[in-house]
């Protein structure tokens, strides 16, 4: 695994909102990862945790006030940070695409189906009108769209939202890039439409030999479709390792408090375990580490610094002292505080 | 859409019925009459006097008189100017109707140039200096009246540099061709600018704030994740969304740029359906009143249809069926 090179490098990047004079929201504050060429690489964590602003960033299509500030984002080696939005503009939708968590509104409600497929096949590939077309139609087919033929001329507006997902994956494999990041994009679906996307987007995956960084907050979707896994909280990651891994043995707290907070048919529970409190806003951090404030194995340290981001085991890196040399084991001694 | 469109036409008829009550009943409840002025002038006897109130149906019931003029009406007879000695109404308004349109349609083209790429910038662009000076802009034209800022053009650009011509719609009546139209635009440009100051101030907050709404809209951002230029982002993406909205406002501007002409032609001197309106009200002219007010609701009713069909053209969500 080791040897094998990486499809998208990000190291350390850093994107803040300058929101007023005084507050500085770190949306992404340091985050490093890699996913090489093929595989799944899920980044999961709670509304807020600043996964949708890493993937808006590795594009750089971050908004004012926002700012990436620092880091690399390299795709096969190509530095992208680098690069004028006019240099961007030819790497995104071509070499890496995106999908989006509403498909309610991710699509212009005044162009069809086919205009808004056909744009961009004109755009990178090149085609002409009539080729694009097409070529628009074939790839409605292969999303498993029915009578791709009259839905080309179709609008948005009328068209499910499962459709409308599957006409986004469409558009997003159209010039077959080697990295689709799918930013929650099962997320407004019903629960029956969930699965048959997020195996359009595992089939596709294959059939066209692309990455995927698949933004999720569903560790069930994790441990069925993504190779890698990085839990984000606060900015930061707090926990990155394989998927099987993380499923076999979450480390962090706040992994541990993601999976009790689900429903499970095998207990009765009159409630779920929720995590207690909210995430920080990302201007207004704890001092210490960012989890400290809901966190059940809080000790002195964690509020008085953050941190570093080490190997708890092989290929299992944490962010938190109960792993850090001369820390307490989490299994025998740390029993969660009282509330 | 054809079936939609003639519902809309049949609903005009009960609405323009009612319009004539409104104008026919508001023009006579205006003291005095055509022949009041004429009154206090001694070269004519009491008897004369009522002999012509009798002639133009003055001392009809007011039923009757409206009776008489809604059914002359009907059959496309406007009737004829009490006080232009018998000059029909249509010949007084077809010459200056034709001015006013002209005028109008000039403004307009002046509002929308403008207004659209400088509302789309501001957008692009909040908080720069174009977006103040826009906003600035804005509030100046939306505040000054009409009738001050023509006053200021012709005295800055008509008196002081002489740039413009000050009144009227041309210097030389005999001129032909590219020269009698450049001519004409020549006389137009200020009071078109007049004219156009409001709209243009209104359409572009509208369109300022459509454009940024438009553009923070998951849609912009796909097509941004897309890799779509940004011409293509603004000039098609956005432009066509921020526009629908934008459609609306024209239904009614129709009615507002022959509304509004009225001072602005007076200003001006210039010889459209503003000047003669207020001439006629002025003469208490009740069939040229009551003609001018008519074709102002019809256009606007007319307006008003026109956007809604160009919106469901912009909007393939907006169906009529």
């Amino acid at each position: 695994m080791g040897d094998e090179r990486n499809l998208l490098m990000i190291e350390q990047l850093k994107t803040y909102f300058y929101l007023d004079e005084n507050r500085v929201a770190k949306a992404v504050d340091g985050v490093s990862l890699s996913i090489k060429p093929g595989e799944t690489f899920a980044l999961v964590g709670e509304s807020g945790s600043g996964k949708s602003m890493t993937a808006l960033s590795i594009l750089q299509l971050i908004n004012k006030p926002g700012k990436i500030i620092d880091g690399s984002v390299s795709l096969d080696g190509m530095e992208l940070i680098s690069k004028t939005d006019k240099e961007m503009s030819k790497i995104r939708g071509n070499d890496i695409s995106m999908i989006f968590q509403e498909p309610m509104t991710a699509l212009n409600p005044v162009f069809t189906i086919g205009d808004q497929i056909t744009e961009i096949l004109r755009k990178h590939k090149g085609l002409k009108k009539k080729e694009a077309h097409n070529r628009a139609v074939e790839l409605l087919d292969i999303v498993g769209i029915p009578r791709a033929n009259e839905i080309i001329h179709e609008y948005p507006h009328q068209l499910s939202g499962g459709m409308r997902q599957r006409v986004m994956i469409a558009m997003a494999i159209s010039c077959e890039p080697k990295l689709l990041i799918a930013d929650e994009p099962t997320t407004a679906l019903d629960v029956t439409i969930q699965s048959q996307i997020l195996d359009l987007l595992k089939e596709m995956q294959e059939k066209f030999n692309m990455a995927v960084l698949l933004i999720t907050h569903d560790l069930g979707v994790v441990a069925e479709y993504a190779d890698r896994v990085a839990v984000m909280y606060g900015g930061q990651i707090v926990e990155q390792t394989s998927a099987k891994q993380l499923i076999k043995e979450m480390k962090h707290p706040y992994s541990k408090g993601l999976i009790q907070s689900l429903p499970s048919f095998k207990k009765t529970q009159s409630r779920l375990d929720a995590i207690p409190g909210t995430i920080p806003p990302a201007y207004d951090f704890p001092h210490g580490c960012r989890f400290s404030a809901r966190c059940p194995f809080v000790m002195d340290i964690c509020t008085q610094s953050n941190p570093e981001l080490i190997e708890a085991a092989s290929d299992h890196h944490v962010r938190c002292f109960l792993y850090e040399e001369g820390g307490a084991d989490i299994h025998e001694t740390a029993s969660p505080a009282a509330k | 859409m054809y079936k939609y469109i003639i519902r809309r036409l049949l609903v005009f008829i009960p609405m323009i019925f009612l319009l004539t009550i409104i104008i026919f009943a508001l023009a006579t409840a205006a003291p005095g009459d055509p022949l009041t002025g004429k009154k206090v002038d001694p070269s004519i006897s009491p008897e004369v006097y009522e002999q012509q109130r009798e002639e133009l149906g003055l001392n009809d019931p007011l039923p009757v008189q409206y009776f008489n003029w809604i059914s002359s009406f009907a059959q496309g007879d406007f009737g004829e100017s009490m006080f232009y000695n018998g000059r029909s109404v249509e010949s007084l308004i077809g010459a200056r109707l034709l001015n006013t349109v002209y005028l109008g349609l000039f403004a307009f083209a002046i509002t929308l140039l403008v207004a659209i790429p400088l509302g789309i910038y501001s957008a692009k662009k909040p908080y720069s200096l174009l977006d103040y000076g826009g906003t600035a802009f804005g509030f100046i034209g939306l505040a000054i009246p009409n009738f001050f800022f023509g006053l200021i053009a012709i005295y800055v650009f008509s008196i002081t540099f002489g740039w413009f011509p000050a009144q009227g719609t041309t210097s030389d009546p005999n001129l032909t061709g590219a020269a009698a139209l450049l001519d004409r635009l020549h006389h137009m440009v200020l009071p078109g600018l007049t004219l156009a100051l409001a709209g243009t101030a209104t359409y572009m907050r509208y369109m300022r704030s459509e454009a940024l709404d438009v553009l923070g809209s998951d849609y912009i951002r796909t097509a941004k994740a897309k890799g779509m230029s940004e011409r293509s982002i603004v000039f098609k993406h956005t432009l066509r969304n921020a526009l629908i909205p934008i459609i609306t406002l024209t239904g009614y501007e129709f009615g507002v740029l022959l509304g509004g002409a009225v001072i602005t032609e007076q200003v001006f001197n210039y010889p459209g359906l503003g000047t003669l309106f207020i001439d006629s009200i002025t003469n208490r002219d009740y069939p040229v009143i009551m003609a001018i007010n008519l074709l102002l609701g019809v256009t606007v009713l007319f307006g008003n249809l026109l956007a809604d069909i160009l919106y469901s053209v912009a909007d393939p969500r907006i169906r009529y069926d």
